[in-house]
């Protein structure tokens, strides 16, 4: 098998951080080589190593058995290698044509006619009747998923990395998508996978290769391999999470309903179809379902950050679907983002006035915040919730993710909260904190909260609460007890209604 | 039935052609404006509507649009240039002092009287040099463009005035033994009738539409404002993106001030001063957006066109200077807010 590029004892450091330790992965030509992991593992540092958008550390990238030092996209795509980003990189105010050849030609005018042509051409063989001069940013964000991937191909490569290609994709676009993979393959491109969807990965896949903690830890043909395999070499040992021994808390009164709840997708964000659903007093909902099911949608609607079209939500039985979002916090509803750096953290602040945010009102007296009263609070807070740090007024940025996350779990309980929603709380920190930030919500549910967080692991939902709702597409497919769940009844659920 | 059906779609045919209007009217509003101001102007003043005056107004146009032109290629990169107004009295005072004391060449002891083209050239590697300072701020130091160019503002004004302490540098008509003769015929000139700035303001327009539409820097140009990363990734060397729009801006502003100290026959430290404002309201009137992406070179031309006449125009009826301002102030909020308008129906 011709091997096209390989990276050889890669390590990559950001400062004190090691996100790669070391790491041997090669591409071959006609091959799919599958690379999965959870948020973390290293993945996509690893992908933007080889194509040529950071350089290693430590460690050497062959292309053709020649070591190589890429200088950035363009460079890497001059020796072949394209890379579609799991984040839509598009620029919104240009056309499709003029997105697919942003660099324009190496000659200084454009062709516009031929540049128009060939879009035609490229999406074409993606099977899709989009207009080259439409605008990006009317597109909806499965299209500009393929657009993105036209632009990839515009380029003659010989190596394609695809981080997360599938994520914004209806059904019947993967389908081409796979085709167009094959067509490749045939044609001796080497292609690079990456992908959370675990029977995606099996279907386009020839080799699988598992990160863990910025290092490979196995490898194998697809073909001798299941999705079980994957999942338990996936997490490792640690990262298994054992369903707590402790009695199911006591439910209580419902004090989130969301009835009957609709709203039309649009350019950033999913539709969301006549949902329903409560959360109880004491009770963890867990809300399972892949990226752009709605679930973030369905969060940011019962906070009020985005507007329903229809239904109603309701608090401890008052009405607040009108209520803008400072309302319902005073009410006792409160919402911690899954994006945390861009809509949780104020890095420029210390831990302390990280989490005070949310209450600042009881701190202060005729708008002058009483420090004693505010680090009092934080500290009650910081010890309750177990936060790693070296005092309240360590910078943020300076704590581990996992303790970011209990940082900003912690502000959302300074007010005292009625009702809890956690967007995929355990995105992008390790899976040792990933126990404790479980551990941290159980004791919450113990409290009298309800809670409800979102996630895309089956095994977090069924080890953590005590109802399973399964979102696909905007619609709520099962709202089950956790007792008649089971991880494959959960996935065909999803996945089912994701194909329909 | 049938009835029903019918009655729907004429209903939605109806709605569909007067939101088409309304996209209309909303597209080509800086064109309305202009001709809406020119109408009044036209029925409030009699003169107004004359050859000579008409003249006039264009070489007004011609210092607001070429500084402007070089704005919108930094803005339409989601920069700004603060500094043209300065850059544009620097080098009007650099032209002057070439032109009165020569460049002093203290090695070989020597003072070089330089001619008008050379004067001109010297002049424009000025703006040039100033354009890459901020691009060097911006790039290198990662200042925002909006105080990295705060900044020039300052050092250019202070440099103009330290050229010759605050003082005109008057008469700049050159000396025949010296061969630096003929630096008014470039703001003052008439080729056919038409002011040369007019003539210039033609040349650079084309250009600008040129490079801005057709050319591989002007894509990228517009790739940088509508998504810095996006470009990044694809390959565009996003560095020197942002230094040539930096640089042509400072080259346009030295090119106004060269034509405004050659109109005068003389080069004033402190003239230029705000017309990075008006500058501003030229791009913007012209639909382009501030965070970059967006605009076109031609919707710059009619905004400047609109800032030109407008200003002119209101002086020829007599409003009074403070009015002028709160006319104009709320002539830019207007296109603003339409342009909001337009973006949330496209």
């Amino acid at each position: 098998m011709a091997e096209l590029m390989r990276a050889s004892g890669v390590k990559k450091r950001y400062g004190g951080v090691t996100a790669l330790h070391g790491v041997d992965f090669a591409v071959e030509a006609g091959r799919v080589s599958v690379l999965i992991g959870e948020n973390g593992a290293g993945k996509s540092t690893l992908m933007r190593i080889l194509a040529g958008i950071e350089t290693p550390s430590e460690g050497e990238v062959y292309i053709d058995g020649e070591p190589v030092r890429m200088n950035g996209a363009r460079d890497a795509a001059a020796r072949g290698i394209g890379m579609v980003h799991q984040e839509l990189n598009l620029c919104p105010n240009l056309s499709v044509a003029e997105n697919i050849f942003l660099l324009g030609s190496r000659k200084a005018l454009l062709d516009r006619p031929r540049e128009r042509e060939k879009a035609r051409a490229l999406l074409a063989r993606l099977r899709q009747n989009i207009d080259p001069d439409r605008r990006v940013a009317t597109l909806s964000i499965g299209e500009q998923q393929i657009v993105e991937i036209a632009k990839a191909l515009a380029e003659e490569c010989r190596v394609l990395i695809l981080d997360e290609p599938t994520s914004a994709l209806s059904e019947a676009e993967v389908e081409v998508l796979f085709d167009v993979i094959g067509d490749l393959k045939r044609s001796g491109v080497g292609i690079v996978y990456i992908s959370h969807r675990l029977e995606e990965l099996l279907r386009v896949g020839d080799s699988i290769t598992v990160m863990r903690d910025g290092r490979i830890v196995a490898r194998a043909e697809a073909a001798d391999t299941s999705v079980g395999w994957i999942i338990e070499q996936m997490l490792g040992e640690e990262g298994r999470l054992e369903r707590a021994d402790t009695p199911a808390p006591e439910e209580g009164e419902t004090v989130l309903a969301i009835s009957h709840v609709s709203r039309p997708r649009d350019r950033t964000s999913a539709a969301l179809h006549d949902i329903s659903m409560e959360a109880r007093g004491g009770g963890i909902v867990a809300l399972y379902g892949l990226l752009g099911s709605g679930r973030t949608e369905l969060m940011e609607v019962a906070f009020g950050a985005r507007a329903a079209s229809d239904g109603t939500i309701t608090l401890k039985g008052e009405d607040i679907t009108r209520l803008s979002i400072a309302q319902r916090v005073k009410r006792g509803l409160l919402f911690v983002s899954e994006d945390r750096k861009a809509q949780g953290l104020f890095a420029n602040l210390d831990v302390g006035r990280n989490m005070a945010v949310s209450d600042l009102a009881s701190f202060a007296q005729k708008g002058v915040i009483r420090n004693a009263s505010e680090q009092g609070a934080v500290g009650r807070m910081i010890s309750r919730l177990g936060v790693k740090t070296a005092s309240a007024r360590t910078a943020i940025t300076a704590l581990s993710g996992g303790n970011q996350q209990k940082a900003l779990i912690g502000r959302a309980l300074m007010p005292g909260p009625a009702a809890l929603l956690l967007d995929e709380p355990t995105r992008g920190i390790d899976v040792g904190a990933r126990s404790e930030v479980f551990a941290t919500i159980r004791q919450l549910a113990a409290d009298g909260l309800a809670v409800v967080f979102s996630t895309s692991d089956v095994l977090e939902a069924l080890a953590v609460a005590e109802r399973v709702i399964v979102i696909a597409k905007g619609r709520i497919i099962l709202d089950i007890p956790v007792a008649q769940a089971t991880e494959a009844r959960l996935i065909r659920a999803a996945n089912a209604a994701a194909a329909a | 039935m049938t009835e029903g059906k019918t009655l729907t779609m004429s209903g939605a045919g109806q709605a569909v052609g007067k939101d088409y209007a309304m996209a209309l009217l909303l597209k080509f509003r800086t064109v309305l404006a202009l001709v809406l101001v020119v109408a009044i102007f036209s029925v409030l003043a009699p003169n107004f509507l004359t050859v000579a005056n008409a003249l006039i107004m264009l070489k007004h146009i011609a210092i607001v649009a070429i500084l402007a032109i070089g704005m919108s290629f930094v803005i339409l990169t989601g920069g700004i240039d603060l500094s043209v107004g300065s850059i544009a009295g620097l080098a009007g005072m650099v032209a002057g002092a070439l032109i009165i004391n020569g460049l002093p060449l203290t090695a070989l002891g020597v003072v070089v009287y330089p001619s008008v083209p050379a004067v001109v050239g010297l002049v424009l590697l000025v703006g040039v040099g100033i354009g890459l300072f901020n691009g060097l701020l911006i790039n290198r130091f990662q200042v925002a463009p909006f105080i990295a160019t705060l900044g020039t503002l300052y050092m250019a004004r202070g440099a103009a005035m330290l050229m010759s302490n605050g003082e005109t540098f008057p008469n700049l008509i050159g000396n025949p033994a010296l061969g630096n003769e003929g630096f008014s015929r470039i703001g003052a000139g008439l080729l056919l009738g038409i002011p040369a700035p007019v003539w210039l303001l033609a040349v650079i327009a084309a250009g600008a539409a040129f490079v801005a539409g057709s050319t591989t820097f002007g894509r990228r140009v517009y790739a940088v404002g509508g998504s810095e990363r996006a470009a990044l990734l694809s390959g565009v060397r996003v560095t020197q993106v942002k230094y040539a729009v930096y640089a042509i801006s400072g080259a346009m502003a030295a090119l106004v001030g060269v034509l405004i100290a050659s109109d005068l026959v003389a080069a004033h430290p402190a003239s230029g001063e705000s017309f990075e404002l008006n500058g501003i309201a030229a791009v913007v009137l012209g639909g382009a957006s501030l965070t970059g992406g967006r605009g076109t070179i031609v919707g710059t031309l009619i905004g400047a066109c609109v800032i030109g006449v407008l200003g002119d125009g209101m002086v020829m009826v007599g409003i009074s200077e403070f009015w002028q301002m709160v006319i104009k102030g709320g002539v830019i909020v207007t296109a603003v807010v339409l342009d909001r308008l337009q973006e949330r129906l496209g």
